[in-house]
C-alpha cells in the first residue's frame, strides 16, 4: 500500500508538472465554457423546467470532452514509460504489477477529476445569478457529476487498457478513442428501426447516452452504476493481464 | 551470489541466450564481454527478473528470478542499457522516489539518497531537473539509482556508453570503488574497459560465453607467440650471426631503423621472454639500445580470435 502511495505521487506529479496536464486542463475549461455560453443563451431566451445540468448536458460538450480527452490524459500511461525505458528499471523494483496498474488508474481518474472542476464553477455562476435554487439543487448536481465520475472511469480504463498494449503514445490514443467511440456509437444501435426487441434491450445496457442523460437529471439508476463499475474492472484487469504478460510471453 | 545453469531465451524465431551455464561468486567484478547482438542485455534483464527464460534456472542470493521474484528484486540494483530516467523530475527528488519504491522507509530513504548522491558526485546538481542535466550525469543518476538500496548485486548494462573520457574515467572509478562490498555484473563491448575494472571476463558471442578467466589469464594464453621488438644500433650481419647463435629465437626479421640503428622482431621459440637475453647480448657486444618491448597481446586480439570462427560458421 505504501508503494502505491509512492507511485500515485510520482504518477500526478508527472500529470500536474508537465504543460501537456495544463494543455488538458484549458482545453476542457475552454469547452465547458462554450458549453456554458449555449446554456446562458438558452436560459436567456425560454422559460425552461429542466435543471440546468440537464440543459448542460444537452448541450453535447459533455462527449466531446469525454470522447476527446480520455485518450489524451490516459496515452501516456504506459506508452510512454515502454517509450523511453522507464517501464524496465520501475518493473526491476520489488513492485507489483497490481500497484502499477492501480496507481496509473487512479491518478488518471484524480486528474480527470480535477478537469472537471471549471464544470462547478460554471455552474456556479448560473446559480448566483438566476437566484433560483430549484433550477440547481445540490443532489441534481451530484448525480451529474457521479454520471461524468462513473462515465469517466469506464473511459480511463479504456484508456489504461490501450496504452498498456503498446509503445506508441499516438497508437495508445489512437486505440482508445476508437474503443470509447464504439462504446459510444452502441447505444445508438438500439434506436435503428428492425431490431429485434430483446437485442435492443441488451444494447439498452450499453447506452451510454441515455445512462448519463438520467444522471444529468439527478436520477441515479442502480443498473447504470453496476454496469460502470463492471465494465471498468473489467479493462482494468485485461490492463493487468497484458502488464503481466510479459512474464510469460 | 549468481548461479546460471542452461539458461535459454529464445525470442520469434530467434535465439538470443543459448544454454548459458556460469556462476558469480560475491564480491567479485565480472565483465560480459561481446558484440552489439551477443545477448548480454537479454542475460542481464533476466537476472533482473524483467522477463522469464524459456528454459534453464537463474539463481540470484540463493532466490529463483522467476519464482522469488520479489526477493531477487530487493537484492539488485539494475540500471538497463541507455539509462533510462523520468527527465521531468529532480535528481533528488528521483533518488528518494527510487529508493521508496525498493522498500526502503521514509527517514531510511533520506540518509541513503544523501549518501549516495555524495558517493555518485551529485550533492551539487540534487535540485536541477534530470531532463537539463548533461550525459555524464545522468548516468550518474543511473549509477545512484542502481546503488541507493545497497543491494548485494549491481547489474549495469552498458554503463559507459555515450560518455567522453573524462566522464568514462569517473564512472569507472565508482565502479571499480565498488568491488568487494558489492558483487558487479557489468556489460560492455569496450576491450579496456574490462580489462581495467573487472576480476573475471566472460566473452560472449552468439548467446554463447567462449571464454571465461581473468584478463591477466586471457592474455597469458595469447602470451606464447608474443614478439619481441629490439632497436639496437650494431652491423646488420653480427646482429643476423647473433641471433642465429640464440637458442630461444624461432625467428627474426631484421630491419633498418632510422640513423644507425636496426629494428630487430624476435619470435621466442616456447613463449619464452626474450627480453633478458636479448638485453645479456647487448652488453656483451657494447651495442647500444634504444627500445625494447614485448608486445601485449590485448583482450582485442583474444576477442577477434575467439569470436572469428563462428563469425565464419554463421556466413
Amino acid at each position: 500500500m505504501r508503494i502505491f502511495w509512492v507511485l500515485l505521487r510520482r504518477e500526478l506529479a508527472s500529470f500536474f508538472f508537465s504543460l501537456t496536464g495544463y494543455v488538458i486542463i484549458a482545453a476542457v475549461a475552454l469547452l465547458t465554457g462554450l458549453s456554458f455560453v449555449v446554456l446562458t443563451l438558452t436560459l436567456g431566451s425560454d422559460p425552461v423546467t429542466v435543471p440546468v445540468t440537464e440543459m448542460f448536458y444537452g448541450t453535447y460538450f459533455l462527449w466531446l470532452i469525454l470522447l476527446l480527452l480520455s485518450p489524451v490524459i490516459t496515452m501516456r500511461l504506459f506508452a510512454l514509460e515502454k517509450a523511453t525505458g522507464t517501464f524496465e528499471t520501475l518493473m526491476t523494483t520489488p513492485v507489483g504489477d497490481l500497484q502499477v496498474v492501480a496507481a496509473k488508474y487512479a491518478a488518471a481518474m484524480v486528474f480527470y477529476s480535477v478537469a472537471w472542476l471549471p464544470l462547478l464553477g460554471c455552474l456556479g455562476i448560473v446559480r448566483y445569478f438566476t437566484q433560483q435554487n430549484a433550477a440547481l439543487d445540490a443532489p441534481t448536481l451530484a448525480g451529474m457529476y457521479l454520471g461524468i465520475l462513473l462515465v469517466g472511469s469506464l473511459f480511463m480504463s479504456l484508456g489504461c487498457f490501450a496504452s498498456s498494449l503498446t509503445r506508441s503514445q499516438m497508437a495508445a490514443a489512437m486505440i482508445s478513442f476508437v474503443l470509447g467511440m464504439s462504446l459510444f456509437a452502441l447505444g445508438f444501435l438500439a434506436k435503428i428501426p428492425g431490431t429485434a426487441a430483446w437485442t435492443s434491450q441488451l444494447i439498452a445496457y450499453f447506452n451510454l447516452f441515455d445512462q448519463m442523460h438520467d444522471f444529468a437529471r439527478g436520477v441515479v439508476d442502480t443498473r447504470a452504476v453496476i454496469f460502470y463499475a463492471t465494465t471498468t474492472l473489467v479493462f482494468l484487469f485485461l490492463t493487468l493481464r497484458v502488464v503481466e504478460s510479459r512474464r510469460w510471453k | 551470489m549468481i548461479q546460471v545453469s542452461n539458461l535459454t531465451k529464445r525470442y520469434a524465431g530467434r535465439t538470443a541466450v543459448d544454454d548459458l551455464s556460469f556462476t558469480v561468486a560475491r564480491g567479485e567484478i565480472v565483465g560480459l564481454l561481446g558484440p552489439n547482438g551477443a545477448g548480454k542485455s537479454t542475460t542481464m534483464r533476466i537476472l533482473s527478473s524483467f522477463m522469464p527464460a524459456t528454459s534453464g534456472t537463474v539463481r540470484v542470493a540463493g532466490f529463483d528470478v522467476f519464482h522469488d521474484a520479489d526477493e531477487v528484486r530487493r537484492r539488485i540494483g539494475y540500471m538497463p542499457e541507455n539509462n533510462p530516467l523520468y527527465p521531468e523530475m529532480r535528481v533528488r527528488e528521483y533518488l528518494k522516489f527510487r529508493a521508496r519504491l525498493k522498500g526502503l522507509g521514509w527517514v531510511k530513504s533520506r540518509a541513503r539518497v544523501t549518501t549516495v548522491m555524495e558517493q555518485c558526485g551529485l550533492t551539487d546538481v540534487g535540485r536541477r531537473v534530470i531532463g537539463q542535466l548533461s550525459k555524464g550525469y545522468k548516468q550518474r543518476v543511473g549509477l545512484a539509482d542502481a546503488l541507493v538500496h545497497e543491494p548485494e548485486l549491481i547489474i549495469l548494462d552498458e554503463p559507459t556508453i555515450g560518455l567522453d573520457p573524462q566522464q568514462i574515467r569517473s564512472v569507472r572509478q565508482l565502479i571499480k570503488s565498488l568491488a568487494g562490498k558489492h558483487t558487479v555484473l557489468i556489460s560492455t563491448h569496450i576491450l579496456p574497459e574490462v580489462e581495467m575494472m573487472c576480476s573475471r571476463v566472460f566473452i560472449m558471442f552468439d548467446g554463447k560465453i567462449l571464454a571465461a578467466d581473468t584478463p591477466e589469464n586471457l592474455q597469458q594464453r595469447m602470451a606464447g607467440g608474443s614478439q619481441v621488438i629490439a632497436e639496437i644500433a650494431a652491423p646488420a650481419a653480427e646482429l643476423n650471426a647473433a641471433f642465429e647463435a640464440l637458442p630461444e629465437v624461432e625467428q627474426y626479421d631484421v630491419s633498418p631503423s632510422e640513423g644507425e640503428y636496426f629494428r630487430c622482431a624476435l619470435t621466442p621459440r616456447d613463449g619464452v621472454d626474450l627480453r633478458p637475453a636479448i638485453f645479456e647480448l647487448v652488453r656483451a657486444r657494447g651495442w647500444s639500445l634504444r627500445e625494447l618491448t614485448r608486445s601485449r597481446h590485448s583482450l582485442e586480439d583474444i576477442y577477434v580470435q575467439v569470436t572469428k570462427p563462428n563469425a565464419e560458421d554463421a556466413e
